[in-house]
């Protein structure tokens, strides 16, 4: 293993994505992911890859279509309301099938909202934002070396499915620094006979397109992306699960939060309380099998969000609302306290199953 | 002797909050140690109030944030004021005397006030406050020590500024040895 250095969440993205290979970065600053697009207009212009600084978010998620249809690894990167201006491309790269890396250090909103850490982009990242029917792989990283990690392992499925992987992170796991090994391992890199690398007059026209005129030719294009969400939902899901084994509490978090609700599990632990954290990694595909058998073990949830409670929809729909899923947040820009999260379970713990 | 400490460091943008934040983590990152570094960003880093929390651990990391310091540096007033309260029962305050009039209230807390921006000034090193009342921390936490300091300031010192090394070093040592 590399020697580990001390980066920011940040940075830990923009070095992971050259090493996984990406050539190409556009984007537009916006606080707090603003690092990511300082690191790379440093470290690309050295290493012969582009960066460039669009005119908006929209500019650069259009650059990124571009290149990506050429079969270049590429990302942007952006925060919440640079994410919702990309939306439409993103859109746009869903039904065209086109793989590509787009990070959202999550604020505050709605709209400009504020510059401090949040996850209620949630909604908007698992469920589309764009319109049509359309899912993007959604990685939640909980670490700086996540960071890191996940930005490859998203590289890596976006060629491999062609689809969208998007880091879902957020202003602290952006601005926060951690020792991370940037020793990432390469997977093969995947063939693209769909690519736009020119004919050279010896094959056909590939086409990039998401336009299609004929319904009936639409809808098979739509069950064809659905066939292949399907297997990913079945081969590709992660999930941490934490003093889960003996757990009659089960709390749900992910990124920043499941630091957080870390401390107050092993501060209940401490007291006597048996519970334990299952911690999403993807947020779609969603871990609903591991959700399913922890509502078989135990009395009830307890999802921790920095949001008005939006990961707990996809809890509840995970175990068939077979216990009561209590929320613990803060919104705004707010973290939830581990003596907050702690109050929750403690108050669970004493009601069993009760709601 | 505890696994791991909880640091706060608080004053104004501009006075080396992050900066000496930094440090220590490298620090601990070369002793082996867990570490997490977490400052505040935004408008305040622009004239206003900066703080960063800082943990050093034995054990792996939960949450970087810092609500209940072991230690707090308050670099000036308003830092002082908001985060007096959030020290743990037996924990450390480390005032910056010169720019601190006001005394801890608290009385289950051990307390250090330094003048560390008048002995910078007296130094010929004015923007070095900072480091000086890291060296009062590096002495009087148990969980640090001098080791690693020139290591550590390698490290976070820029490429650009190599000649500051040993004016840093100069630094943490004259509050390391305050009394």
């Amino acid at each position: 293993m590399s020697e580990k250095v001390l980066m920011k969440g940040n940075e830990a993205i923009a070095e992971a994505a050259i090493r996984a290979g990406c050539m190409h970065y556009f984007g537009y600053p916006i606080t707090p992911q603003t690092e990511v697009a300082a690191y790379m207009s440093k470290r690309m212009p050295k290493i012969g890859g582009t960066f460039l600084q669009a005119e908006s978010e929209i500019a650069a998620i259009n650059m990124v279509i571009g290149v990506s249809s050429t079969g270049k690894r590429v990302m942007t990167s952006s925060s919440s309301p640079g994410v919702s201006l990309k939306s439409e491309g993103i859109s746009y790269l869903a039904g065209c099938d086109l793989p590509a890396l787009v990070v959202n250090v999550q604020r505050g909103g709605p709209g400009l909202g504020g510059i401090q850490p949040s996850q209620s982009d949630y909604y908007q990242s698992t469920k589309g934002g764009g319109h049509g029917d359309y899912h993007n792989i959604v990685l939640a990283p909980a670490s700086v070396q996540e960071m890191a990690s996940l930005t490859v392992k998203g590289f890596d499925l976006a060629d491999k499915y062609r689809m969208v992987a998007m880091i879902l992170a957020d202003g602290t796991m952006g601005q926060m620094m951690e020792p991370v090994s940037l020793d990432v391992e390469k997977t093969e890199p995947v063939e693209k006979p769909w690519a736009l690398t020119g004919t050279k007059c010896e094959r056909e026209h590939n086409i990039v397109n998401s336009l299609f005129l004929k319904p009936e030719e639409l809808e098979i294009e739509n069950f064809k992306r659905y066939e292949k969400y399907k297997y990913i939902e079945e081969n590709e899901t992660m999930y941490e699960e934490y003093l889960m084994d003996d757990a009659e509490v089960c709390v749900v978090a992910f990124g920043i939060t499941a630091r957080v609700a870390k401390n107050a599990v092993n501060e209940a632990r401490a007291k006597g309380v048996k519970v334990g954290m299952i911690r999403p990694i993807t947020l779609w595909p969603f871990p609903k099998k591991p959700l399913m058998a922890a509502a078989e073990k135990v009395n009830s949830f307890i999802c921790v969000e920095m949001n008005m409670g939006q990961m707990i929809d996809d809890v509840r729909l995970a175990i068939e609302c077979k216990k009561p899923v209590e929320l613990c947040n803060r919104v705004g820009g707010m973290i939830p306290t581990p003596e907050e999260v702690l109050a929750k379970i403690e108050s669970a713990a004493k009601n069993g199953g009760a709601q | 002797m505890a696994n791991s400490c909880n640091l706060l460091f608080a004053g104004f943008g501009g006075q080396g909050i992050l900066f000496a934040g930094k440090f220590l983590a490298y620090k601990g990152l070369i002793e082996n140690k867990q570490v997490s570094w977490l400052p505040s960003y935004g408008p305040e880093m622009r004239g206003g109030t900066a703080n960063c929390s800082v943990i050093i651990s034995d054990d792996p990391i939960g949450s970087p944030i810092v609500s209940k310091p072991d230690v707090l540096v308050a670099m000036n007033l308003p830092s002082l004021e908001k985060y007096e309260n959030d020290v743990v029962a037996g924990g450390k305050i480390f005032v910056d005397s010169t720019l601190i009039n006001k005394k801890v209230e608290r009385t289950d807390v051990d307390v250090y006030y330094i003048p560390a921006t008048k002995i910078a000034n007296d130094n010929g090193t004015p923007t070095l406050a900072n480091m000086i009342i890291t060296g009062k921390v590096l002495k009087e936490v148990e969980f640090f020590s001098m080791d690693n300091t020139d290591a550590a300031l390698k490290k976070v010192v820029s490429a650009r500024h190599l000649d500051l090394l040993d004016v840093n070093f100069g630094a943490v040592k004259a509050g390391y040895d305050f009394e």
